[in-house]
């Protein structure tokens, strides 16, 4: 202790704490705070910049949460609108499928119509004509037949024969 | 020209197996010179004991001295000889005495200033007559008047000298940081991870998030101001700083300012009332009468303890590296020179350690003592959970 005490040196000690408390308050007016504040406001700064990142991290997960909603909606009225032209279309040629039947029976029906009159038309005025050429036909025979006053009496036997027979 | 010395006189006096020696002593020369020069220059005095010189030496280089001198040897005609520069010396004996430490001849002779005459005596300054007697009493201290010394010394000038360089370099980093939009560049990379460590491994943990901006301009210095100083004591310039006990207390002396200065009341109460309401006043009272002595005293060991600790660790480095290298000279074998050289060697890698660790531990405990200062938080309810639980 003593020894301690004998090397205490009061001329080192009073520059010591002057040049201390010197360098101390130079210090802290022109290098720590300068120093604290840069490196506060740069904590500061990377703070909100993360903040800022994460504001719009969330901004851009919100956008994309509408933006893929929007397209399934659109998707959803996409594939309606597909349903709904389909069913149309279906509709327009069952439609026109079942007009085009009628007017294609009707079509056959008249045709038969026609067909059937034609026919019976045609089948009267062959009657008349057969009718007609056989009348001809049996004035021309008879003609022939009873030219000749034998073949007459002939006939005549002969229709009798005829007669007699059945 | 120191080098050649040394060759020249172990390959004098001594054989040519002592060449190996010679280069080992080379090797030493380069990493410490300074110290290895003086070791050889009192080794060409011939005339004392080796152990004693060695011993002497690091007496002398573990004290202060009023001139900044790197290295000394001894000329051909017998001359001491020494590069450095003379300090002023600054006295108050009657008046301020202002005059060149290079009237001392580095201890050698009396110096005259005026009608006075001042020697130094084992470092320290003694008014004298004339032929610069010195009365020692029974103990061997000088009788001799002491005038009041506030020379500029070697250790002055280096606390100057790091005060600017600190100054300079720390102000740089501020600017660099203004011009940079923030972000530091050249040693500023090395030095913000420190100031960062320091602010929020030692100053918020310590101190509290409120409270720790006030402190942290003290902090900073004190832990660089160490640093570098401790640092520089282990350079071949030969400068001890933190070694000397009047830096120890100055240092330690601010921390204690600064502590009870800032001292809250609860910080006070926590010493003159430390068991609060936890017990009737009654059964405190001989409770007090160990405790707040105790208390009392605590507020002036915690400095105490700073600067002994500080002022022990470094000047018992530089004991221990100063004493393995004067080993070598005093084996002067194969095995032993080169054994305390390796030794040497890594007790000043540990010394570089220890530079950092003495100045760490100096800022940490100061953040803890402004840490209990500053505190403001119930010490009744935290006694009484205390006592509870006892």
């Amino acid at each position: 202790m003593e020894k301690l005490l004998g090397e205490f040196s009061i001329g080192l000690f009073f520059w010591q704490t002057v040049l201390f408390l010197a360098l101390l308050f130079l210090l802290r007016k022109f290098a720590w705070k300068p120093i604290l504040n840069a490196v506060n406001e740069r904590e500061e700064g990377i703070k909100n910049a993360l903040d800022e990142a994460e504001n719009a991290r969330k901004e851009m997960q919100n956008l994309n949460a509408d933006n893929e909603r929007i397209l399934k909606e659109a998707r959803a009225q996409r594939d309606e609108l597909l349903k709904e032209a389909r069913e149309m279309k279906e509709n327009i040629i069952s439609e026109a499928k079942g007009e085009a039947q009628i007017q294609a029976n009707k079509v056959v029906e008249q045709a038969q119509a026609t067909i059937q009159a034609e026919k019976q038309a045609a089948i009267t005025d062959l009657k008349n004509q057969v009718a007609e050429l056989s009348v001809g036909i049996a004035e021309k025979v008879v003609r022939g037949e009873l030219s000749d006053k034998n073949k007459q009496i002939k006939l005549v036997e002969e229709m009798l024969k005829e007669v007699t027979i059945s | 020209m120191q080098l050649i010395l040394s060759n020249d006189y172990y390959l004098g006096n001594m054989q040519r197996k002592n060449l190996v020696k010679a280069l080992t002593l080379l090797l030493l020369v380069f990493a410490f010179s300074a110290k290895a020069q003086h070791e050889t220059t009192v080794e060409e005095h011939g005339d004392k004991d080796i152990k004693t010189t060695i011993k002497e030496y690091i007496q002398h280089h573990l004290q202060d001295s009023y001139d900044f001198s790197l290295t000394s040897y001894t000329n051909d005609n017998g001359e001491h000889v020494y590069i450095g520069a003379p300090l002023p010396v600054v006295l108050i004996d009657g008046g301020l005495q202002v005059f060149s430490s290079s009237k001392f001849h580095h201890g050698e002779t009396v110096a005259e200033v005026g009608e006075n005459y001042y020697k130094v005596y084992h470092g320290k300054i003694y008014k004298t007559d004339a032929a610069g007697t010195i009365n020692l009493d029974d103990h061997h201290h000088p009788t001799n008047a002491k005038p009041l010394d506030f020379s500029i010394t070697k250790n002055v000038a280096v606390i100057f000298l790091v005060g600017l360089l600190m100054f300079f370099l720390f102000r740089g980093l501020a600017n660099s940081y203004a011009k940079n939009n923030g972000i530091a560049t050249g040693s500023g990379r090395f030095f913000e991870p420190i100031i960062l460590y320091i602010r929020d491994d030692i100053a918020i943990p310590n101190i509290g998030e409120e409270k720790y901006k006030k402190y942290m301009p003290y902090l900073l210095t004190v832990f660089f101001f160490i640093w570098i100083i401790n640092m520089l004591g282990l350079t071949p310039i030969g400068v001890n700083v933190t070694n000397s006990i009047s830096v120890t207390v100055a240092l330690a002396l601010i921390t204690f300012l600064i502590t009870n200065f800032t001292g809250t009341k609860d910080y006070w109460l926590h010493i003159f009332d430390p068991l609060g309401s936890s017990m009737p006043w009654i059964a405190k009272i001989p409770l007090y009468i160990i405790l707040i002595p105790i208390e009392v005293l605590g507020i002036f060991i915690k400095p105490f303890s700073l600067l002994i600790r500080l002022y022990a660790n470094i000047k018992a480095g530089h004991i221990v590296l100063m004493s393995l290298i004067g080993l070598m000279f005093i084996f002067k074998s194969w095995l032993g020179s080169p054994l305390s050289f390796g030794l040497a060697f890594a007790i000043s890698l540990i010394e570089l350690l220890v530079a950092l660790l003495q100045a760490y531990i100096f800022t940490m405990l100061s953040a803890l003592y402004f840490g209990f200062a500053s505190e403001t938080h119930e010490h009744a309810e935290e006694h009484k959970g205390e006592i509870e639980h006892l």
